[in-house]
């Protein structure tokens, strides 16, 4: 097999362009005035250091994947997380960008809504934008289950053959869809915070963050439909309600096998702690080493229940047992994106970062001013956490309530 | 029991950062770690091994140098290594990625269950984990957080959601994507370091595995990068100061109609 990329050195200017735009460090350049070279066990193709090459000096191999009915394929397709027949508001938020593609490409805009006597939810994804709501209402999909659910979707798509498809990216959804995209031979990109339509190509333009959020990168699934994407919750803005608006409703039927599972769920514990869970939340009050001991979350708590905001944690403060796992922001916990994001006594270390800097505003709270957090923050203050804390409590307890009379 | 490992050396995130002249990223000297969250994985094979018996294989795909993360992982304790090594494989994204990974377990056979992290800490798409399931048309328990328990054909597993926690049951063979609360992952023994070393790792190539051609590498992959930058800067930031009452006075006023529109 030839390279499947290569350096063109009659188009070189050895600029070195290409070096610095890989993301692997797959390219290197022995001197100014020397042809670089790409080391083809780091190089993953990415096709960085094509974009990044004024002079057309880099040849890479296209997916030979021959194009073969797309055209077929029509319809934006959003899947609705619902638990215990509620639906989850990434769905809404799905919708309202949904409607957008769909506007964008003249398609119609369907809704995928599976559960047990769910019917009555129909109505609430039409207010927000659906076209379609596709139903399978079954006991057998009452709750969430990987394989009976990933078994009917895919039994949907192969019917209707829905242009592009979105779903959360929640624990549910990247499981699921990651399971509905194999069979399917579809392209799926996880976690996405930008969609848009290619105005030439019509294809979908899938924007993510990887290495933490130290780098972006936009994806497409050129040759393969339905394109497929998971999307961060609380990113995209939720559609908003219209009750006059008309859809239908088509209920679907699925054969008796495809709802037979072997995985089986056998009770379910909801989270203990009393404030709003992180993934949902609008306001995270998170804490860190700073607190210095566990009975100081107690402080967060009093603010985040004033605010009516979940309480995250760094891995420090998780590690030493001051909080939960389920609690934990960052690299090997969650990624958040609140409207607000208070870190209290956190440095801000890149792992945490990676979990939180795309939060709308982020206010830190630190004594020590050479924290990077302060980096990332909308509102730095640099001081004694436990006094102001209190004090900030004490303030939006009088603002909120001032504002609620 | 064979208890199949599905691990990824990954750069260490922390040396992954823009250069903030020319915005492009810096790498020199970017450690190579085997991916945070596989290291649960790893430990928790090897605490299934200690109560049922049976062999542990770590699993990789990528280049030659890829043999130092299945040797970190003999040196906790694991079997054998096996690396899926091929420049076919090259361009693969997650589709491709679990393809060819569901072609060597297949390849392993006698696998009870296959274990991933949850995430690879490069790119973030918990999506080859499944992928592997659904390759190899098993039934899947992500993001667990604990073995309740566990036999020869059985396992109940704690699944973390974003709400709470859901417990599963599954027959075996299974495959479990795993978080960071399952275990602390063990360090390696002296005994266990001198294994790694010694440790003779199978290679195995696309035309070992039986692969078709157009189902690996940059063909098998439907998704395909058209472009890589920097994340937009966030907007400068505005340090507040003063007394405590006054920051606290100064910040209230700046977010509250934040706070308020956050709450409805």
């Amino acid at each position: 097999m030839s390279d499947p990329i290569r350096i063109l050195p009659e188009k070189c200017v050895f600029c070195g362009a290409c070096v610095r735009a890989c993301p692997f460090g797959a390219i290197t350049q022995a001197g100014k005035k020397t042809l670089p070279v790409i080391d083809l066990n780091k190089c993953t193709l990415c096709g960085a250091c094509v974009a990044a090459c004024k002079f057309d000096a880099i040849w890479m191999r296209e997916s030979e994947a021959a194009r073969t009915d797309l055209d077929r394929y029509q319809g934006v397709w959003v899947f609705a997380e619902q638990h215990d027949g509620h639906i989850h508001s990434v769905a809404f938020e799905l919708l309202g960008e949904g409607r957008k593609l769909a506007d964008a490409l003249g398609m119609p805009l369907g809704v995928v809504l599976l559960g047990h006597n769910v019917r009555d939810r129909a109505g609430e994804l039409i207010a927000r934008g659906a076209d379609r709501v596709y139903l399978v209402d079954r006991p057998e999909l009452a709750h969430y289950q990987d394989e009976a659910y990933a078994a009917v979707l895919i039994d949907l798509v192969r019917r209707h053959k829905p242009c592009i498809f979105l779903g959360g990216a929640t624990t549910i959804g990247r499981s699921l869809m990651s399971r509905v995209a194999v069979p399917l031979r579809a392209g799926l990109t996880a976690d996405c915070t930008g969609l848009a339509i290619d105005p030439q190509t019509k294809n979908l333009l899938q924007t993510r963050p990887a290495f933490g959020g130290n780098i972006m990168a936009t994806i497409i699934c050129p040759n393969a439909r339905p394109q497929m994407a998971t999307v961060r919750p609380k990113v995209m803005k939720e559609a908003a309600v219209d009750p006059a608006r008309h859809g239908e409703v088509l209920v679907e039927t699925v054969v008796e096998q495809l709802l037979t599972a072997r995985a089986r769920r056998l009770r379910f514990e909801p989270e203990k702690e009393t404030t709003v869970n992180i993934a949902d939340a609008n306001i995270i009050v998170s804490g860190g080493r700073g607190l210095q001991k566990p009975e100081n979350f107690a402080l967060l708590r009093e603010l985040a229940e004033v605010l009516g905001a979940g309480v995250g944690a760094s891995r420090a403060a998780v590690d030493a047992n001051w909080m939960p796992y389920s609690h934990q922001v960052g690299q090997t916990g969650k990624t958040v994106c609140p409207k607000l994001y208070f870190a209290i006594g956190i440095s801000g270390q890149i792992q945490h970062l990676a979990g939180m800097s795309s939060s709308d505003i982020i206010v830190a709270i630190n004594k020590d001013p050479d924290a990077p957090i302060f980096k990332v923050a909308t509102y730095g203050i640099i001081g004694d956490l436990f006094a102001i804390v209190p004090r900030l409590t004490e303030a939006f307890r009088k603002a909120l309530g001032a504002n609620k009379a | 029991m064979r208890y199949v490992v599905c691990i990824k050396q990954v750069p260490e995130t922390t040396d992954v950062r823009i250069n903030p002249e020319t915005h492009t990223l810096m790498r020199e000297g970017v450690a190579a770690i085997v991916n945070p969250f596989d290291m649960y994985a790893i430990e928790e094979a090897l605490r299934m091994k200690a109560r049922l018996g049976g062999t542990v294989t770590v699993l990789t795909m990528g280049p030659p140098q890829a043999e130092a993360a299945l040797r970190e992982a003999i040196a906790m304790g694991a079997d054998e290594g096996i690396l899926v090594s091929d420049r076919a494989f090259a361009g693969s994204d997650t589709w491709a990625t679990s393809y060819a990974l569901a072609a060597a377990i297949r390849k392993i056979s006698d696998y009870s269950i296959i274990l991933c992290g949850k995430q690879a800490s490069d790119g973030d798409t918990a999506q080859v984990g499944p992928g592997i399931a659904a390759h190899l048309n098993l039934p899947q328990i992500t993001y667990v957080r604990k073995i309740e328990a566990m036999d020869a054909q059985h396992i109940v597993a704690e699944r973390l959601l974003e709400t709470g926690t859901e417990v599963i049951e599954s027959p075996l063979p299974c495959v479990l994507t795993v978080v960071k609360e399952l275990n602390e992952p063990r360090l390696p023994s002296l005994k266990g370091k001198l294994a790694a070393k010694k440790a003779v790792l199978t290679h195995w190539k696309a035309s070992d595995l039986g692969c078709d051609p157009k189902d690996i590498g940059l063909d098998g992959s439907p998704t395909k990068v058209v472009r890589v930058f920097s994340p937009p800067p966030r907007p400068g930031g505005e340090m507040l100061r003063g007394e405590p009452d006054e920051v606290v006075t100064q910040l209230v006023e700046k977010i509250k109609d934040a706070v308020l529109a956050a709450r409805t």
